[in-house]
């Protein structure tokens, strides 16, 4: 039967939408994990663990997220290892946040003169102390802004989870609108909750650039 | 025992050869003033000596120990070793405080109070101790350049190494940076300086060592050897640094 699309069907994606947050919460520190991982890979001088960051990054990058979720999800389920869709969700999100996060902050960390480097060393820092001490601490400034934008898509790449089976924004959004079978308010009103997730955002990594701009 | 040895070091990038068998002996209280055109090898020559630059032939010892051996611990070599950069290369998120004392603490492990009476003790050395909570970006040129040196000091060591630490300086401010090597040079400190600096290196130096591509072309006492070159090439560029 279909019914209208009243107060309680916004209720329901309001609902949603904290799954939505919190996927992107999962997503976002395991990708912090694996972005930090390769970032630091990137630039150890040690060549084997900087051509395996390069590979992850390459072999992450060409391929869809969407791959990564089937893969894991319905893939390893073939296989006789079924997985919670949660775990594989978190699982695809933190190899290909990781992937991207690790080539923004690994811009970071090279944007800072290799004087500053020198310097350290000359001093008898090691190099783990170099980078904690000296580069990274100058290389956050840097990487808030492109970090923030990343957070900006993660959040709205989320909706991929709805694919195994995660009832998140854009799922409930499937359901109501099968329900009430209004699409297009249904919709609209999905869009207009990311956006209300994703504007504040934008807004603070705009006043960030302005203000790291404005203290160079 | 000299303090710091070169032995027939040869440096090169791919095809260039930036030091051709360098051979150098410097005994504890010397005062080494290299000077030569630029690319004659100078500054790879002291980077060479704390370990930033690898060598691919001879060897470099430091109070005995070999720099160029993949089992030295570089740490304990650089502790030993204090080197000041033409630009300075000060820590800037980090307060004069926090740019002298982050070796001590980390690299010596002292406790936060000691580390800032180092600290102070050192930019008294530089005349800056009222500068100790302001951060690079709010001093002069000449000053960074003096919380730069104190820095070194602060790791208290045997030999300090300077490349060009005047050249990014107006005369001015030249002149209070000299000072404080004057100071140093005074207090039995060993020091080798690549400068321009040729009055300095007159007054101050034990030793000219004049370098020429990649070679050390002449070398000896320093009056001497800036009064009267003995070959054509120094001579040629005493005529231009002078004049």
């Amino acid at each position: 039967m279909i019914r209208s699309f009243g107060m309680i069907d916004i209720f329901y994606l309001l609902a949603a939408a904290r799954w939505t947050i919190m996927l992107t919460v999962v997503a976002f520190l395991g990708a912090s994990l694996v972005g930090i991982t390769i970032a630091v890979f990137r630039v150890v001088p040690f060549w084997p663990l900087r051509w395996f960051a390069v590979g992850y990054i390459q072999v992450v990058q060409g391929t869809p997220l969407l791959v990564w979720l089937f893969g894991l999800y319905f893939g390893l389920s073939i296989l006789g290892f079924p997985v919670n869709p949660w775990f594989a969700a978190a699982v695809a999100f933190s190899a290909y946040g990781g992937a991207f996060l690790g080539e923004i902050w690994r811009g970071a960390l090279v944007s800072i003169a290799k004087t500053q480097w020198e310097a350290g060393a000359s001093l008898g820092l090691s190099f783990f102390e170099q980078l904690r001490y000296v580069i990274v601490p100058q290389s956050v400034r840097v990487a808030i802004p492109p970090t923030v934008g990343f957070l900006v898509q993660l959040i709205k790449n989320t909706s991929l989870a709805a694919t195994i089976g995660l009832v998140e924004l854009t799922r409930e959004g499937q359901l109501t609108s099968a329900a009430t079978f209004r699409p297009f308010v249904v919709y609209l009103t999905v869009a207009a909750l990311y956006f209300l997730m994703c504007f504040p955002l934008t807004q603070w990594s705009r006043s960030l650039e302005r203000k790291l701009h404005g203290a160079r | 025992m000299a303090l710091v040895e070169l032995n027939h070091v040869t440096k090169r990038y791919g095809a260039l050869t930036v030091l051709d068998d360098v051979s150098l002996s410097v005994q504890k209280g010397e005062i080494i003033a290299v000077i030569g055109r630029s690319g004659s090898g100078k500054s790879t020559m002291l980077r060479c000596i704390n370990g930033l630059e690898r060598i691919q032939g001879g060897d470099i010892t430091v109070d005995g120990v070999r720099v160029n051996d993949p089992a030295t611990n570089l740490r304990n070599l650089r502790q030993q070793v204090g080197i000041v950069f033409q630009s300075f290369n000060l820590f800037p998120h980090l307060s004069v405080a926090g740019n002298i004392t982050l070796a001590p603490r980390v690299v010596k492990g002292k406790d936060p109070g000691m580390a800032r009476e180092v600290a102070l003790d050192v930019l008294r050395r530089v005349g800056l101790e009222d500068k100790i909570d302001a951060f690079p970006d709010e001093l002069s040129g000449g000053q960074q350049q003096r919380v730069a040196i104190a820095r070194s000091l602060a790791m208290d060591p045997q030999v300090m190494l300077f490349d060009e630490v005047t050249s990014a300086l107006d005369p001015e401010l030249t002149g209070e940076v000299i000072k404080v090597l004057e100071a140093m040079a005074n207090k039995g400190m060993t020091m080798i300086l690549v400068t321009h600096e040729i009055g300095f290196a007159r007054r101050f130096g034990s030793r000219v060592v004049f370098m020429h591509q990649g070679r050390i072309w002449e070398e000896g006492a320093a009056a001497a050897t800036l009064a009267s070159p003995r070959t054509p090439e120094l001579e040629t560029f005493l005529n231009a640094v002078l004049h």
